[in-house]
């Protein structure tokens, strides 16, 4: 096997230089951070507080308790905040090609499923950075899970930053321009996030519509939104465990095809020259 | 055994039923200039694109200094060092900050790549520059920035895809003169693509490429004969459209 020819410590450096890239443009780019801050902050602040007296909830696993309703949507935000960030991804990655910084990732000599898996774990990085910010935040909002919470839901969003990031990357080989990711907007983050169970537990959506649980019941993201919830508080939902490790070996392994030179997006691909 | 820089034998593809390249070979010596000359369309990028696995050739063989792309990727990378026709830097990051990215994509440790970077931005006379972002300098001085990126690694081939376009005159002299330095005090051989006759030297290893396939290969004076090379091309794709 042609890749056992690069050391240990070569394919560190390779993804150190990645992720020190990435964290570069992150740093350069304050408002990105704020964005990603402000977004569900709004949510929490704002609508959550204003549903709290609306929306009664029964106890639900993993709370032991009736929980405000900020209490229970801020597993839900968190999640929202990696799912915007595996977006936000899927654009540099678009923009990256369209300037053709791509291109130089692409033609290191180090295998393609490694450079593309080294840009995912970069971005996730960057999502957990901007999750526990949150967490930080929400603290002072009373939202309190218990302190090894804090600890244990760590795996978990790496876990699911990778699914949802995988899931950028994968978007992100079949976006042609960088025009194209209002459509992303429309089609993927607010769809995925709605019909979710992020903003409402699944019983309560069963009540309302069984089309629209069922809708729930199949996306990824409610099981992302789970695993966080389950984690936050110190358990495992295997369930949700398995539909995320699964998902993000679909994702991931469609990202890599789309960007085989034999296969996917660069064969198809044609240029002037 | 001394082995070409590059080898290609008996390549083709196909963009759906249009083909880009019919039945492709040629060679670079090592430690040569080699011009691919052709006009747009000819198949330069697609010929590029297959070397760099941009693409994957299906039919035919490719193999940089000795290691087959298809199956020796890794070892054929490594010693390929390319600069693209369109910009391939981060405009936003310091020509600096772009070599160490670079450089780690080649596994390179930190201390090694900072001596390099130092070494290579001297060669292409940008040491001054190390630190200002890509974005703040000249279309001439990014394009040596991006042949010194290429240098980072060391490597056998230098594949510069139309690397002087858009440059004003001085410019264009300039990366082409620090090319062919460069063959001297790196022992790299290069590939040079390129539609401009101006910049392919008697002396020169030349291949004609139009409509994607070989119409000549050889020194270019030899091609060139009596007529001039602008004749022979004239006449040589003429014939061929």
């Amino acid at each position: 096997m042609t890749e056992r020819r690069f050391p240990a410590r070569a394919w560190f450096t390779a993804f150190r230089g990645i992720a020190w890239r990435e964290t570069l443009r992150f740093v350069q780019q304050r408002g990105r951070f704020l964005a990603a801050l402000v977004r569900p902050l709004v949510w929490l602040f704002i609508f959550a507080a204003g549903f709290r007296a609306v929306l009664g909830l029964s106890i639900t696993p993993p709370y032991q308790t009736y929980v405000l309703y900020e209490v229970y949507v801020t597993p839900g935000l968190v999640a929202m905040i990696q799912l915007f960030n595996g977006m936000q991804s899927s654009l540099s990655m678009v923009h990256d090609r369209e300037t053709g910084a791509m291109r130089t990732l692409l033609v290191s000599p180090f295998p393609r499923w490694f450079l593309l898996g080294s840009k995912l774990m970069a971005g996730v990085i960057v999502s957990i950075i901007q999750a526990y910010t949150f967490l930080a935040i929400a603290w002072f909002w009373d939202i309190r899970p218990p302190a090894w919470g804090y600890a244990a839901v760590f795996p978990a969003l790496v876990l699911s930053g990778l699914m949802l990031g995988a899931l950028g990357l994968f978007l992100s080989s079949a976006i042609r321009q960088l025009e194209n990711f209002a459509g992303v907007m429309n089609f993927v983050i607010f769809p995925m996030f709605f019909a979710s169970s992020a903003l409402y537990p699944l019983w309560r959506m069963n009540e309302s519509s069984p089309l629209l649980h069922d809708i729930c019941a199949a996306n990824p993201f409610t099981y992302a939104v789970e695993l966080i919830r389950f984690a936050l508080y110190g358990e495992m939902n295997w369930l949700a465990f398995g539909v995320v490790a699964g998902c993000l070996a679909l994702f991931f392994g469609g990202a890599v095809f789309m960007y085989d030179p034999a296969k996917g997006l660069w064969a198809r691909r044609k240029e002037r020259g | 055994m001394t082995t070409d820089a590059l080898r290609i034998t008996g390549l083709s593809h196909r963009f759906g039923s249009v083909p880009a390249l019919s039945d492709v070979s040629l060679t670079v010596p090592r430690g040569s200039f080699t011009a691919l000359l052709g006009v747009n369309g000819a198949g330069k990028t697609t010929l590029f694109s297959l070397v760099t696995r941009l693409y994957s050739n299906v039919s035919g063989s490719i193999e940089v200094a000795g290691y087959d792309v298809r199956r020796q990727p890794a070892q054929a990378m490594a010693r390929l060092g390319v600069v693209f026709q369109s910009r391939a830097l981060d405009a936003d990051l310091s020509v600096a900050q772009n070599l160490a990215y670079h450089a780690a994509l080649h596994g390179m440790g930190r201390r090694a790549a900072r001596d390099r970077i130092a070494q290579v931005l001297a060669q292409v006379d940008l040491e001054s520059r190390a630190g200002d972002r890509v974005s703040a300098l000249s279309g001439g001085q990014q394009r040596r920035a991006e042949i010194a990126r290429a240098l980072i690694h060391r490597p056998d081939l230098l594949l510069l895809d139309e690397a002087t376009v858009g440059l004003d005159v001085k410019s264009r002299a300039e990366v082409l003169a620090l090319t062919r330095r460069l063959i001297a005090s790196e022992g790299v051989s290069a590939l040079w693509a390129t539609h401009i006759l101006d910049e392919i030297g008697p002396d020169d290893a030349l291949v004609i490429l139009h409509k994607g396939r070989v119409l000549q290969s050889g020194q270019a004076a030899a091609i060139a004969g009596p007529a001039g090379l602008t004749q022979t091309f004239l006449s040589l794709t003429g014939a061929a459209a």
